[in-house]
């Protein structure tokens, strides 16, 4: 069978199963009895098996029957999951990532057997054989010990085998539950064993819950329905339902289905906390609404549906993958569309026929349809951050190993959204800051315990959206910036003079750091400190439109700031003319709109500056930067354009304002090597050119 | 019927005299048109103009090579070259657009030129047509700002 045309299938699978894999084993490493993660790597192992022999790639196979030998023994209890173990599991991740990264550029798995990892793993397998009555002992143990809000009322039939008992409730769900009990309804939980050799796992399962809901309403399936429906499950699974019948009904209705080997049900009852703690919230809502059971029990099994899905990560049912070429084409027919309006919109202003009602509404129906489609196509675009983060967790297991210090990451916000072509690019200049924080924000354990600060260090990676940017901040809780280190270090390499040093703010002197080859840290590691360090981050941030920032205390800890753009092709700003030519200042950077009397402007140092409610600010005339030909005459008062860097503000000086407008940012290219001042170009309504002005490069 | 030793020129004027560029690398000639100013860029660069959507720099031809540069009339055109297939395109001002002459490779005599001198790496030859002289033009180097 020619697989070729799979491929790409193949290796988008993969990459997901093994990010699974990663996430779920820095789980278990942590909670080496978590039986669901147990589970969940056995189940993406058990894929990534099929799926290579399937593709025929027998080295990569071969490597993960051996991963899925281990795990099995974990999953049966027969092993204990121990650093070294995880350690081992971890080589045999990256050496699968190594074979995909050798299949996607060129097709084919590679030559390397990675035989000493097989070893290794074959190893663990032969000396934990002698344990193992004695870990299943143990497991036994806590499995018995598991059943913290299931609490059974009478036990009918094996416990052992009733698998729903150790399985936790969602609120909603325990709702739904006391609700049943408060109408004098039982809920039974259902544990169904297919026969090994039941082929359609998926519709077999589909034809038990069919039978099950003849006697009631299912409200929980574990796995979820969509992973049965998709076969990941192996060959038991849990449903819990609401019924006027005895498990015993149930069990016979379940027999009644082909290819089941055994089921156990029984009656479900919850802890006397949650009835009570339930019951008082059903009440608040009997008080405002009647109570309509099959109703609600239906609604919280499609939340708990969706609740499943979006934890489990699975959106393959309801995505389409999409060529990103494809996507491209459309976000540039969608900015000629925009030019297309701003040309309409700025013709019929000028015709005097055209200025009825009517027309207008029209003109501002395309208006508002063209931004939707706008939003609309650049949401298509926009993938989660999680996509680039959720590296990090293992990134930072390694390097704490590496560095022998203590770090917990700390994430949030990663399903903050960003522009496909920044996450691409992002990856990078995140991963060099969490080093950095890693191994000189962080002091050693034996330091930190010192200062009385807790030995294991922190590392927060924090991403927001605010406003039309997306906030990304890497924040440790080390030493900080020691700013005196910093300015001795600049005066060495002669970046700045003494008498420089002792006039800098602390702000400008963090600053330097962003400047190339500047690293403070005393001894080159191997995980950075190589000079090469931030000014490549800075730059990267720069190329994709956004900026860094930097702040630090001294014994607190140090925090970078990046701020990026939502989009980068289509840009709210503000137009403004300046000697005589149209300027776009990207609306993102504006703070306000001054009207600052002449006099106000006062020479500080050779410097122009205004007070402005409290603050001393520069002014920057834009015409003389821009080398514009005709400077307006000058009149009383001048417009000052407030703009906004990290917490600098400047203000600009132009000569008009024209007002608000959309517009599509387009290159310059790279013949022309023009002012840094200038990030980009944009087509106006009347064909016109209008230069896009970067203002953050003079702040 | 073009024969592998057979090329074709757009004969030029810049200044009243003729020049030669290889029509392999043309675009497209437009009329003169409304040229927006980078402020900053080289000087021979006359700016950005809007070519079909897209933001094509502008580039004053003489400037380039050094010439003086006198008001453009109403025969003064863009030609836009793309030097490679592939690249972006950029626009070249020029006084007027004559003629497209096809030129045998015999024809043409190569220059020797001094590597140091830039302006002199312009010139991709003399092209001998009847009893006239054209000096054809080396787009590649022209167009590597």
């Amino acid at each position: 069978m020619d697989v070729s045309q799979y491929l790409d299938i193949f290796i988008d699978e993969t990459k997901e199963h093994l990010q699974n894999l990663n996430e779920h084993l820095l789980v278990l490493e942590r909670e080496p009895e978590n039986e669901n993660t147990i589970n969940e790597i056995f189940r993406a192992a058990h894929s990534l098996k099929g799926m290579s022999a399937t593709m025929g790639f027998t080295r990569m196979q071969r490597l993960t029957h051996d991963m899925e030998n281990v795990l099995s023994e974990i999953r049966n209890g027969k092993m204990k999951v121990s650093s070294d173990l995880v350690d081992i599991l971890f080589r045999g991740l990256d050496a699968l990532e190594e074979y995909l990264a050798n299949i996607q550029a060129t097709s084919s798995e590679g030559e390397e057997d990675n035989e000493d990892i097989i070893n290794a793993l074959n190893d663990i397998l032969k000396g934990k054989k002698a344990e193992t009555a004695e870990a299943a002992k143990a497991e036994a143990a806590k499995a018995a010990g598991k059943n913290e809000n299931v609490q059974q009322a009478e036990a009918t039939g094996d416990s052992s085998k009733m698998k729903f008992k150790s399985i936790k409730f969602e609120e909603h769900e325990k709702k739904a539950i006391v609700k049943a009990g408060m109408m004098d309804l039982n809920v039974i939980g259902v544990t169904v064993y297919l026969a090994e050799t039941c082929m359609l796992k998926g519709a077999r399962a589909f034809m038990i819950n069919r039978a099950m809901e003849e006697h009631g309403e299912i409200i929980k399936l574990y796995p979820c329905a969509q992973d049965l429906e998709d076969e990941k499950y192996d060959y038991d699974y849990s449903a819990f339902l609401i019924t006027k019948e005895t498990p015993e009904v149930i069990v016979n209705a379940i027999m009644k289905v082909s290819e089941v080997k055994e089921a156990v049900a029984d009656y479900i009852k919850l802890s006397d906390d949650d009835i009570a703690s339930n019951a008082e919230a059903i009440k608040k809502e009997e008080d405002t609404a009647p109570v309509k059971l099959f109703t609600d029990t239906g609604n919280a099994k499609q939340s708990q549906a969706a609740s499943q899905k979006s934890t489990t990560k699975q959106l393959t049912n309801r995505s389409v993958r999409v060529d990103i070429d494809k996507l491209d084409v459309l976000m540039n027919l969608v900015s000629e569309l925009i030019i297309a309006k701003n040309g309409l919109v700025s013709r019929s202003s000028e015709i005097m026929e055209l200025q009825d009602a009517a027309f207008r509404e029209q003109i501002e129906y395309l208006e508002r349809v063209t931004t939707n489609i706008h939003e609309a196509v650049m949401k298509t675009r926009m993938v989660p951050i999680e996509s680039v983060v959720n590296r990090f967790p293992r990134m930072i297991r390694d390097l704490s190993k590496q560095l022998n210090k203590e770090i917990e990451l700390y994430m949030s916000g990663e399903d903050t959204e960003l522009d496909r072509t920044v996450i691409d690019e992002i990856g990078d200049p995140l991963m060099h800051l969490l080093r950095n924080a890693a191994d000189h924000g962080l002091e050693s354990a034996e330091e930190r315990r010192r200062l009385g600060k807790n030995p294991v260090g922190s590392i927060y990676l924090n991403a927001y959206q605010d406003g039309n940017s997306v906030v990304i901040e890497v924040k440790d809780d080390g030493g900080g910036i020691n700013i005196e280190k910093i300015k001795k270090v600049a005066i060495q390499r002669g970046v700045i003079t003494e008498e420089q040093a002792q006039r800098m703010e602390e702000k400008d002197v963090i600053d330097l750091l962003f400047r190339p080859s500047f690293s403070t840290s005393d001894k080159v590691t191997e995980v950075s400190g190589r000079g090469v360090g931030l000014d490549v981050v800075k730059t990267k941030i720069e190329a994709l439109g956004g900026e860094i920032e930097a702040r630090s205390k001294l014994g607190e800890g140090s925090s970078f700031i990046i701020r990026l753009p939502l989009t980068l092709a289509i840009i709210q700003s503000l137009m403004v003319v300046i000697g005589g030519e149209k300027y776009a200042l990207p609306l993102g950077n504006i703070q306000s709109v001054e009207e600052i009397a002449k006099e106000e402007i006062k020479t500080i140092q050779g410097k122009e500056v205004i007070n402005l409610r409290g603050n001393v600010i520069p002014i920057i005339r834009l015409g003389k930067i821009l080398g514009c030909e005709k400077p307006k005459q000058e009149t009383d008062d001048l417009l000052v354009i407030i703009v906004k860097k990290g917490s600098r503000l400047a203000g600009m000086v132009v000569d008009e304002l024209i007002g608000q407008l959309e517009i599509v940012y387009k290159s310059i290219g790279k013949y022309i090597k023009g002012h840094k001042i200038i990030s980009g170009a944009t087509i106006l309504g009347n064909g016109e050119i209008a230069l896009i002005l970067d203002v953050n490069s003079l702040v | 019927m073009a024969a592998e030793n057979l090329k074709q020129y757009i004969i030029v004027y810049l200044n009243s005299k003729k020049y030669g560029i290889n029509i392999q690398y043309i675009d497209s000639i437009i009329f003169m048109q409304k040229i927006t100013r980078v402020p900053g860029a080289q000087d021979y660069f006359m700016g950005v103009i809007n070519l079909r959507g897209e933001v094509v720099p502008v580039m004053s031809l003489k400037k380039r090579l050094g010439l003086p540069e006198e008001e453009y009339g109403s025969k003064a055109r863009i030609i836009i070259i793309r030097p490679e297939p592939q690249a972006a395109c950029v626009g070249l001002v020029v006084d007027q657009v004559k003629e497209v002459i096809t030129l045998e490779e015999d024809s043409i005599e190569k220059m020797s030129y001094d590597e140091s001198d830039e302006k002199a790496q312009f010139n991709a030859g003399i092209g001998k047509v009847e009893d006239d002289l054209i000096d054809l033009l080396n787009i590649t180097a022209i167009t590597r700002t």
